[in-house]
């Protein structure tokens, strides 16, 4: 039985390890600003489209069903609040994380994972670079960086695609959308909506650096590492946004 | 010659390493000095590589001491090895280049990243140009590694191990996965290496050819290309060491290998081309 639960513990152990070695490293020299800026174009530059379109249409289609339930009341005209409460709160980061995690989690995994059965993380220690300072701590710096941003655009095209639905089919006026849509914002919502991206991108970059330098056992270990990470960093993401939201929900109260 | 008296520039005491349990090696002594060469022969899982990787201090052995220059690797810090490392050049199994550099980044790296090469920018270029004219692959510093074929990859992997002129090599199986000439090819390297700068020489592979080149050829200078020189006898500066399944079963010269009657050694000698 302790034998079983050896492993996971084990594991457990060495991804908070992993994760305290990268966060020393942002403050150590060397600083490998190249490769920061480099993964910030394949994290951030390269997860714009996807997270741009998912926003658009997570935004219009909340004003559509939401549109349903507030005409049973008739308060359609708050269709504007709903869509930014939900977006702020709750859409724009998970949703953007999510997509994230698909598609920089795994990738992380992959191209890690690739370089460990391959030697390569060997040979970076042979030839004097830190694999953690090299490889994982520009990740962290640059995801927990792009991942805020990509969700403030993918909350304001999903507004766009909330403001699109209600003026062409539910005849409200843009004025009205709009108007309400930035009154119903508060602080709190701002906040937790950037909070949750800063710690969901840590989830990320840490979970898909972790798997990757784990892999072992050739081709068919980076596809098993690459599979655990988006596998592992999507519960997390689930997990962690219950937890945050707890934590607002209460404080605001 | 080997300078039995000097300090070893590397040695095994009493090493074992294991993997969830597996001991990878057991026990191993042993100690190489300045200026020899060492063929280490065995199966595939017998633990070579594991060998070299403790050299290097990238794996921890779970007992016993290594020290590689006098100090012992076993009680440092990751950081701390990186001074050592700088001193030791290791050509991996399957080369280990950088995907995402170009050849000469590649070979450049040691020279950037090593804080204890300290080479000045200008000087890099001049270096690593030399490095891969010595193994033949001057027109290359452009090319990815995915660009190069299998033993072009193992050169530029061997220009990146002397690039820095290490006084001690380490070769993980340099001559696996390619053809026969090719393979000799890369042996010859090996030897130009060692007889041009002196280096002290650790090969690991499960080819007895690779260490009889080792041992019975020269590089000569003039010519440019290896010599025979047995000079009626086993040179005394290249031993060979045996492992299976982690432990050291041999260590002496070549005649000594090759009367062995022991059934797992003959099987390496006896394939001998």
């Amino acid at each position: 039985m302790l034998d079983l639960l050896k492993a996971p513990v084990f594991a457990v152990q060495e991804f908070f390890l992993l994760t305290s070695a990268a966060f020393r490293n942002i403050f150590r020299s060397p600083h490998y600003g190249d490769d920061v800026a480099l993964q910030m174009d394949a994290i951030g530059v390269g997860s714009l489209p996807i997270t741009a379109m998912i926003g658009f249409f997570s935004g219009a289609v909340m004003a559509l069903q939401m549109s349903r339930a507030l005409a049973s009341y008739g308060q359609v005209n708050q269709t504007g609040t709903i869509v930014s409460i939900t977006l702020v709160r709750e859409l724009g980061p998970v949703l953007t994380a999510v997509m994230v995690a698909g598609r920089n989690a795994s990738g992380i995994a992959s191209e890690l994972g690739s370089m460990k059965v391959t030697e390569q993380i060997d040979a970076m220690r042979a030839l004097g670079t830190d694999p953690v300072q090299k490889l994982v701590t520009p990740r962290l710096i640059a995801t927990s960086f792009m991942l805020p941003l990509l969700t403030i655009i993918a909350d304001f095209v999903g507004m766009v695609g909330g403001w699109l639905i209600a003026v062409v089919y539910l005849n409200l006026s843009s004025r009205q959308f709009w108007s309400t849509a930035w009154r119903a914002l508060e602080w709190n919502d701002v906040t937790q909506g950037l909070t949750k991206p800063l710690v969901f991108a840590v989830v990320i970059a840490l979970i898909g650096c972790f798997y990757g330098l784990r892999a072992s056992g050739g081709t068919q270990g980076v596809g098993r590492a690459t599979t655990q990470a988006m596998v592992a960093a999507t519960v997390l993401i689930f997990v962690l946004d219950l937890m945050i939201t707890k934590v607002f929900v209460w404080g605001a109260s | 010659m080997p300078n039995p008296s000097g300090v070893p520039v590397l040695r095994f005491e009493d090493v074992t390493v294991s993997f969830d349990g597996v001991p990878a090696l057991s026990n191993v002594s042993f100690q190489a000095f300045q200026g020899e060469s060492r063929a280490i022969l065995g199966a595939a899982g017998s633990g070579k590589t594991v060998l070299l990787k403790a050299a290097l201090g990238l794996v921890k052995p779970d007992s016993g001491k290594i020290y590689a220059f006098g100090q012992e690797l076993t009680a440092m810090r990751e950081k701390d090895l990186f001074d050592i490392r700088a001193r030791i050049g290791m050509l991996f199994q399957e080369s280990a280049l950088f995907d995402s550099l170009t050849i000469e980044e590649n070979v450049a790296y040691p020279l950037l990243n090593q804080k204890a090469m300290k080479c000045p920018k200008p000087e890099v270029h001049r270096r690593v140009a030399e490095a891969l004219e010595f193994v033949e692959l001057g027109g290359t510093l452009e090319k990815f590694p995915s660009e190069l074929s299998g033993g072009m990859r193992r050169r530029a992997a061997i220009a990146r191990a002397v690039v820095t002129a290490p006084p001690l090599i380490l070769y993980d199986s340099p001559t696996a996965g390619l053809d026969p000439i090719t393979a000799h090819t890369i042996m010859a390297l090996l030897v130009k290496e060692r007889d041009t700068a002196k280096t002290t020489t650790l090969m690991v592979t499960y080819r007895y050819q690779d260490g009889n080149i080792m041992a019975n050829f020269r590089y000569n200078s003039e010519q440019g290309r290896l010599e025979f020189s047995r000079h009626g006898g086993q040179d005394l500066s290249t031993t060979f060491m045996v492992l299976q399944e982690g432990r050291l079963i041999f260590e002496g010269g070549q005649d000594l290998l090759e009367a062995s009657k022991d059934p797992y050694i003959s099987r390496f000698v006896k394939q001998r081309g």
